[in-house]
This record gives C-alpha cells, structure tokens and sequence, in this order.
C-alpha cells in the first residue's frame, strides 16, 4: 500500500501552464524528492496530487486507484506545509486529532495514536499549549506529527524545513529520515535545496519550468546527469561549464565539477590567475579565472592556500569531464 | 514604548494634540449630556455650565420615560441594529469568502459590482425602495429595515473583508481540507477567526449610520409600533415649541447601546491586532 502513479497530467492557470506534461511513478515506501528553481511547478505538482488542486488533464492514480473525483481527505494522505498551517485556536493535542475526529476514529484509538506521534517526535510536554507558545522547530514537529497520526498510505512534505534556521534544519531533516525508516511509508517531499535532495531521496525528481528534467537516485543524478540542467543543479558548488568551441571541442558545453579538478603550483593543462579562496576548513574553494576556459571553482579537500593574484594550473580529470551538445543533452 | 525611543518633548506635543482633539470631539456630547440633567431655565440661562443644585431637575428624563413609548422604541432600534449588523457581517464575510477563495468565471466582475454600492447612495433608491416594501407588504415593519440596512451595509463590508480574507494564509485552509473539515467548517472556525479585527472595524462603521439614520425609518416604519429612538425624539420638536429637557434626555439614553456595543467591537479589535502572526 502506498504506491502512487501520475500519468500525463498538465496543469493550467488560465493561458499559463504550470505543469507541461509528468508522468511518474513511485513505489510502496520510498523517498522521493521533487526538487527544482523556485516556480517550477513542485508545490503545484504536490497540490494536484492531494487533490487541493484539480489537474488541467491527465490522471492520479494511489494504489492503482484514480483519485480525480476523490476529495483530499479521502485520498489517504497527509501534508506538511512550509508554514506550518497549524490551527491557531487548538492545543497541540487538538491539532493532531482534527483529522481523526472528521473521519470519526473512536477517542482511544486517537488517544492511542497521539501518544505514539508524540514519543516520536518528543512532543509529550507541549500537549496542552496552543500553536503560538511554542517555537519554529517545535510548531514544525507538531505539523509532522499531525501528518503522522493519520497513519496515511502517501505523506506529502512541500518545503518543510525553509523556515528554520541551519542548525534546526539539519536536527528536522535527520528526524525526518528516521520517521520514514520507522515508519516504511511512501514520502513525498518538495525542496530546493539540494542537500536535503541528495541526503533524504532514494529517488530525485529534477523538475524545470513544469517538465521533468531526470528521475534517477542521488548518485545516478550526480554521476550520470542527463543534460545541462540537472548537471548544474545537482552538485554543491554548481559545476564548471566551458564553451566548448574555446576548448577545441566539438560539444557545445564542456562541464566539469569543481571537485574532479586539480591545481597544481606549476603545470596543467589550464593556467589561470586566483580572483578570491573561500576556506571552509573542510575544503577550500578557489575561484580561478583562465586564459582558456574563464572563470571556473575549484574545490580542493583540506586547508589549501591561494593568494588572489597568484597563478595556478588546472587539470580536469579526464574520465569525469561531461560533454553537452547543442540541445543541452549530455553526449556519450 | 522603550526608553531608547522616547523623547519627551515629543510625548508632551503628541499628547497635547491628541487630548486638544478629543476635547473637540467630545464637546457636544458632554454638552447633551450635561443639559439633559437640567432645568429649561438653566439650559437656557446657563448653557455651559454643569448642573448645580439649582438648576439640577430630571424632568427631561421623566418626560421621555413618561411620553411617548421610549422603552419601545429603543427596543425597535436596538432589534434594528443588531439584526442588521448581524447580516451584514455574515453576508459579507461569505461574499468575501467567495470572491477571494474560489476562481470562477466573472470572479472580478462580480467583486466590482458588489463593491459599486460603496459609491452609490443607497438613498438615491428610495422611491423604488418604498413602492417595492409597498407591493410587499412590508412598510411599517421592522423588516423592512432590515433588509434597506442590510443591502446598504454590504458593499463597504465585502469590500474590506474580501481584502482582509486574501491574507489568510493558503497552507492553513489547505490543511483544514486535508483533514476533511467542510468549506463551512474552514470558513467559520480557520478564516473568520483570524479576520475578527476587520469584523469588528466593519461593525463599527456599519452600526453608527444605522443607529442614527432617521430617513428610513420615517418613510418606510413611521409608524407608532415601529418607531426608532432617532424616529421617536422628533416627538419633542415642535413645530412651534421644542421640548428640549426631553429632546436632550433622549439623545444620552440613545448613546448608551451604541457605546456598549463600540466597547464590545474594540475589544475584539484590539485583541485581534495583539494575538501576533500567523505563522
Ligand atoms: N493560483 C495560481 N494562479 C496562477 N498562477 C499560479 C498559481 N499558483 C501557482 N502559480 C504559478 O505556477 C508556477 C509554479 O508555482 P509553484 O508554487 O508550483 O512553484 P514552486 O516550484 O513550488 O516554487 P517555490 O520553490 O518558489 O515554492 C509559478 O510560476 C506560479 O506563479
Ligand atoms: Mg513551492
């Protein structure tokens, strides 16, 4: 139980359209992330699928069932918000138990329920306060633990974690990961921040301007992207691409990652001059600009000292260089 | 207010403004007031000055409670008002619900015809009004109001409570339809709740025309059993002779509701702007 297929569906507004045509399908129990540039369509895509949002054309189908004319809270699912969209007037408690209570669950097995959500996600001692006495990352637990408690067949997450701050993004996104361990359920989730794709997803959506770019797991995307677009928006720094013709290439776009180049203080095969070094302590990035391929980012594992002004060598490492045509299509 | 902002010579002049305006604003009223607790000799002997043992005398009172049927006709303006201020802002607020939640064909147009009432004077209507409540039976009734306050109402309610409506935040009504609660249900208990401040600034202006309007009620309900306050203290201006202990008297008993009321509606306005952000 829990699987979801979406078959051609387009979506609308008025002469704009949004979604251009996805077809997909996910599996019982996995991760699936849709990432993509803000106004992509995900939090569209994510709508249409719980049913907030009726599909210009094309088909929903959960468990194999189509759910076009089945209303959101029939569809067997749950959602978090960015905002959170807790009830302002109900007690933590009452937040988690509205849904129960519409779908006329009996009072002891919500009690049941809320218990174990709450344990999860270490919610016990703000039961009885309202929404607005608790802070962003407790008020985010509520909103998951109110998707929790509906024990649904799909969760849908659209940028659960964009408003709280780093530390509490990285501690939302760990208990995130082990709530779909725990609890095997098919998840959903929207993000653009890339780092939450690659570390949450068995499988990435890479969505653009309402098309899907590439499906593939984190590594596949990192490895083997299919075209330029997933090849600059998968990777942290972004990779290098080179006009082709500069090179002496026959592609239209060279890219290479700033991670599979190397530097050297006196040879290579790309000189360049350093305009500015970020140190991270992890790695360091420098920023080189070159006579024959522009301005590029290296990354270098470790402490590595650049001075702006000195020159460096550059030397892409030849089995990890991707090759672009014209259509933006990776070549092989 | 901090320390680090104030300033005194600031807080003196906005003070001194603000307290100069309500002196100006409240004049009148104190001076109604004052006059109804007095003598007509010392009305007209001594306008401005507060009721002394000699001029003190409750005659204008006993005259309003005596004359006349004021016990009713304040229950008809009261009746009056709360029913109408009722439609209005149940009317409105689903209206504005409508126009700002749902996308239908001629969402817009419809948004700027409701709100064409604001700049038309419903007065300018009254002949068709009155010869409508004629054929249907409706002059001299309570309802017959009603229904004029409510149209009249309206325009200026949508208007304002559609605005405030589009605020209310997508995510949260969302996630009152994934947990299966009815349109009905997201309306009343998730929007209107966050939009009390504007409910209440609709009241106060809504209630005031209706309270003091003395058109409607002296064409459409002139009669003895519908008689409002404002109707009903025409009694005392005579063609000839003006009774104006009760004239006066009945001017401060029909402040009373309004206030009670104003306090009620700011209340929830202030409540509304101090339960902080949604998110
Ligand atoms: N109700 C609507 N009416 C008209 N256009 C809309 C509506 N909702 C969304 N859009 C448009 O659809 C496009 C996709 O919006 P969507 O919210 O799905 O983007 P997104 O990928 O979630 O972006 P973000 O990362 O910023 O949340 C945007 O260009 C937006 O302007
Ligand atoms: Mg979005």
């Amino acid at each position: 139980m829990g699987s979801l297929k979406i078959e051609n569906v387009k979506k609308a507004f008025g002469p704009v359209e949004v979604l251009k045509g996805i077809d997909l399908q996910v599996n019982d129990g996995e991760f699936v992330v849709f990432v993509g540039p803000s106004g992509c369509g995900k939090s569209t895509l994510l709508r249409v699928i719980a049913g907030l949002e009726d599909s210009t054309s094309g088909r929903v189908l959960i468990d194999g069932a189509d759910v076009s004319v089945t209303p959101p809270a029939k569809r067997g699912i749950a959602m978090v918000f960015q905002t959170y969209a807790l009830y302002p007037h109900l007690t933590v408690k009452n937040n988690m138990a509205l849904g129960l209570k519409q779908a006329g669950t009996p009072t002891a097995e919500i009690e049941r329920r809320i218990k174990i959500a709450s344990a999860m996600l270490s919610l016990e001692p703000y039961l009885e306060r309202r929404p607005a006495e608790l802070s962003g990352g407790q008020r985010q637990r509520v909103a998951i633990g109110r998707a929790v408690v509906r024990e649904p067949k799909l969760f849908l997450f659209d940028e659960p974690l964009s408003n709280l701050d780093a530390a509490l993004r990285v501690n939302t996104r760990l208990e995130i990961a082990q709530l779909h361990r725990r609890l095997k359920a098919t998840m959903i989730y929207v993000t653009h921040d890339q780092v939450e794709a690659m570390t949450l997803a068995d499988k990435i959506v890479v969505l653009n301007a309402g098309r899907i770019e590439q499906i593939g797991s984190p590594m596949e995307l990192y490895n083997a992207p299919a075209n330029e677009f997933v090849a600059g928006f998968i990777g942290s720094p972004k990779m290098n691409f080179i006009d082709g013709a500069r090179l002496g290439e026959t592609a239209k776009t060279v890219g290479v990652r700033p991670e599979h180049l190397t530097v050297d203080a006196n040879s290579g095969a790309w000189k360049g001059t350093v305009v500015h070094a970020e140190h991270l302590g992890a790695d360091t990035n420098v920023y080189l600009d070159c006579e024959k391929a522009g301005l590029i980012t290296v990354r270098i594992f470790g402490v590595y000292n650049a001075e702006p002004g000195a020159t460096l060598y550059v030397t892409p490492d030849a089995a990890k260089t991707y090759r672009f045509g014209a259509d933006g299509k990776v070549l092989r | 207010m901090s320390t680090a902002t104030r300033s005194l010579p600031r807080t003196i002049g906005a003070h001194a403004i603000l307290i100069t305006y309500t002196m100006i604003a409240l004049f009148p009223v104190v001076l109604v007031v004052m006059n109804s607790f007095k003598s007509r000799a010392g009305i007209f002997g001594a306008p401005l000055t507060p009721p002394t043992p000699k001029t003190f005398d409750l005659i204008g009172y006993t005259t309003v409670f005596g004359q006349g049927d004021f016990v009713h006709y304040f229950q008809n303006s009261l009746v009056v008002t709360v029913l109408s201020l009722f439609f209005v802002l149940l009317f409105g607020a689903m209206a504005a619900f409508a126009l700002s939640e749902y996308r239908f064909r001629g969402n817009t147009l419809m948004g700027l015809y409701l709100a064409l009432g604001i700049m038309i004077p419903i007065r300018l209507g009254t002949v068709a009004i009155l010869q409508l409540m004629v054929a249907t039976g409706l002059v001299n009734t309570l309802a017959a109001l009603i229904l004029v306050y409510t149209a009249q109402g309206l325009p200026l309610a949508i208007f304002i409570l559609s605005e405030f409506m589009k605020q209310v935040s997508d995510d949260l009504k969302n996630a009152g339809r994934i947990d299966g609660l009815s349109e009905y249900t997201i309306f009343f208990r998730l929007v209107l709740p966050l939009v009390r401040p504007a409910m209440a600034t609709v009241a106060v202006f809504t209630m005031i025309p209706i309270w003091n309007d003395l058109w409607f009620p002296l064409i459409l309900a002139p009669s003895e059993e519908t008689k409002t306050v404002t109707l009903g203290a025409q009694l005392f201006l005579g063609q000839f002779v003006t009774n104006w202990n009760a004239i006066l008297a009945a001017l401060s008993l029909a402040i009373l509701p309004v206030l009670i009321l104003y306090v009620i509606f700011s209340r929830q306005l202030i409540r509304g702007i101090t339960s902080g952000a949604v998110k």
